[in-house]
């Protein structure tokens, strides 16, 4: 089962504009798509008699402050243990509404790495049986991952990048 | 808990019709935890009972959380190192290889053939100490004490081997980019000889005494147990999930650092339940004693780590004496060497599973994003549905044979 043939499959069944950005990062197909298309994709790849990705491994949030419009995303980890191949599946949204929706209910482990993702940056998983905090306590009013929060404190004058040729 | 799904729960309110009078719901809500002697480490649990019945369990994570994929942002690639080592710190070097191999499919280092076997010993003997941990913590939580005693000295003689190695025992920080710090020493090549004939006597009478051990059995069998269906859409790995019958092993199907040189088996169970999941360490055990050996057998001569100056520290020596390795030991160590742009997704069996580094580098010297796949966090939002209806004697050592370590589930 070849890379060519997933995203072949994808563009025949959801048209060539609902997957871009298709890329390969040392043999693991990457492709980004709309919202909308998460949840039939993935229940796509799920039921395809061959590609059969039926394990989530990991989903993954991440913020691009400079990509307007697009600021957060998630990425998706699948993996189809039949064949052994893996691939990354990454939509984005705008900061203002990061609406994406749940799939715990294709996949139960999805209950956890959403609400981290939540935690952390914010994303909102609309249909999410139980979305609160999970590592941080409930009474934090941010998202602590989001990259508007540097980790040193600004006042630091010691580590200016002009010094390190930078 | 609706009143519907009590009803419809066929352990609870059993004996509704007994002693006349209207059915009074009298649940009682338990705190397992956050700290509880029972459950190794800082996890709460708050579980609703009926009697001695557990009808709902819900989970609160996060008490020793360390926000080190936060930190690992502001941080240069090296000093990452030290974060893995406090997520599972039952196999410390394993996290630590696993982040290395990581870096190194991002920067393209060839790592050499004796720095890879080396690897692998180092990552079996850790997998030795995390299974050790687990299984015989697990029989201490039976009231089996006894077999603790005969493996855990084993598990603190692989500390001293690691101390020859790294200097350190838990926190091992072993190995860098590119290979390992150090050579074997003599003593640690004695030291791993003497593990490989002294260490299958103390297994074995640990498992005389307790793998068909009544009491044992009875305790564990059927107990906890999940379909390997539901293990797999749980996110499931390692043990856990080949205790459930599916022979996912990343070092056999992914193999990395010439994993795929080595003849292992990769044991699976049947029913998922407690007591398969102690025959798979079990049998792990010994799985990595015979890669182990065969490492040792066919220990390959030459260099100990790859020729990557801009990311290996050099010899304390060189930097005494040699322009350029002073300045790339300035480099390295105030971290100014940027990494290429590139994602790598990479990830090594750990003792519980699938452990994944998910790596975004924009072209500085720090990541843009780590995210960490920790196994322990992924399978432990089972735990209420592997419990429920199970008395709470029966949660404890389910908790325990799942080998949940607080620092991997909470980073």
């Amino acid at each position: 089962m070849e890379n060519q043939q997933i995203t072949d499959a994808l563009v025949a069944q959801f048209g060539a504009e609902a997957v871009y950005g298709v890329t390969e990062s040392h043999g693991i197909l990457q492709f980004t798509t709309g919202v909308e298309n998460i949840v039939p994709m993935l229940h796509f790849l799920y039921a395809h008699p061959v590609f059969k990705f039926q394990f989530l491994t990991d989903l993954a949030g991440i913020h691009f402050p400079d990509a307007k419009g697009q600021e957060l995303g998630v990425i998706y980890h699948l993996h189809s243990l039949e064949n052994n191949v893996r691939l990354m599946m990454k939509a984005y949204a705008p900061i203002e509404a990061p609406h994406f929706p749940s799939i715990t209910g294709l996949f139960a482990t999805a209950n956890w790495m959403e609400r981290e993702a939540f935690d952390f940056y914010g994303i909102l998983f609309d249909g999410h049986p139980n979305l609160t905090r999970i590592l941080n306590m409930d009474e934090m009013d941010y998202h602590p991952m989001r990259k508007e929060y540097p980790l040193e404190d600004a006042t630091r004058h010691d580590k200016i990048d002009e010094l390190f040729g930078r | 808990m609706s009143e519907v799904a009590l009803v419809n729960n066929p352990n609870v309110g059993l004996d509704k019709t007994q002693k006349g009078g209207p059915y009074v719901n009298e649940l009682s809500t338990l705190n397992l935890g956050p700290t509880h002697p029972a459950t190794h480490g800082i996890f709460q649990n708050i579980l609703t009972m009926d009697g001695e019945t557990i009808v709902d369990a819900e989970q609160t994570v996060g008490y020793i959380h360390r926000a080190f994929e936060k930190i690992a942002e502001r941080r240069p690639f090296y000093q990452i190192t030290t974060l893995t080592d406090r997520m599972n710190y039952c196999s410390a070097p394993i996290n630590n290889m696993g982040w290395h191999m990581t870096v190194e499919k991002l920067l393209g280092i060839e790592v050499p053939k004796r720095a890879q076997y080396m690897r692998v010993i180092m990552m079996e003997l850790a997998r030795l100490t995390d299974h050790i941990v687990c299984n015989s913590i697990l029989a201490v939580d039976t009231g089996a004490l006894t077999g603790f005693l005969y493996v855990y000295q084993w598990r603190e003689f692989i500390y001293e081997i690691y101390e020859e190695m790294c200097g350190a025992r838990l926190t091992t920080n072993m190995g860098r980019f590119g290979g390992m710090e150090r050579d074997f020493t003599p003593v640690a090549i004695e030291k791993i000889q003497k593990l490989l004939k002294e260490l299958p006597a103390a297994l074995k009478e640990f498992e005389g005494l307790v793998m068909r051990n009544r009491i044992f059995m009875d305790r564990t069998q059927n107990v906890g147990g999940i379909s390997a269906e539901r293990a797999l859409n749980y996110g499931f790995t390692g043990p856990n999930l080949r205790a459930a019958g599916v022979d996912y092993d990343v070092r056999a199907m992914n193999p990395y650092s010439s994993y795929e040189d080595f003849e292992f088996d990769v044991p699976v169970g049947t029913k998922g339940d407690t007591y398969d999941r102690f025959l798979v360490r079990e049998e792990e055990m010994w799985q990595s004693l015979r890669i182990i050996q065969q490492a040792m057998d066919n220990l390959p001569e030459g260099p100990y780590h790859a020729d990557a100056p801009h990311y290996y520290l050099p010899d304390k020596q060189d930097v005494y004496h040699n322009m350029e390795a002073l300045i790339y030991h300035f480099k390295i160590v105030m971290g100014e060497i940027d990494a290429p742009v590139g994602e790598v997704y990479h990830s090594v069996e750990g003792g519980n599973g699938e452990l994944g580094f998910y790596l975004v580098s924009d072209g500085g010297r720090t990541p843009y994003r780590l995210k960490f796949r920790r196994p322990g966090f992924i399978y432990y939002q089972a735990f209420p549905e592997m419990i429920k209806g199970t008395t709470l004697s029966d949660a404890i050592v389910t908790m325990s044979s799942m080998n949940v370590i607080a620092g991997e589930l909470d980073t």
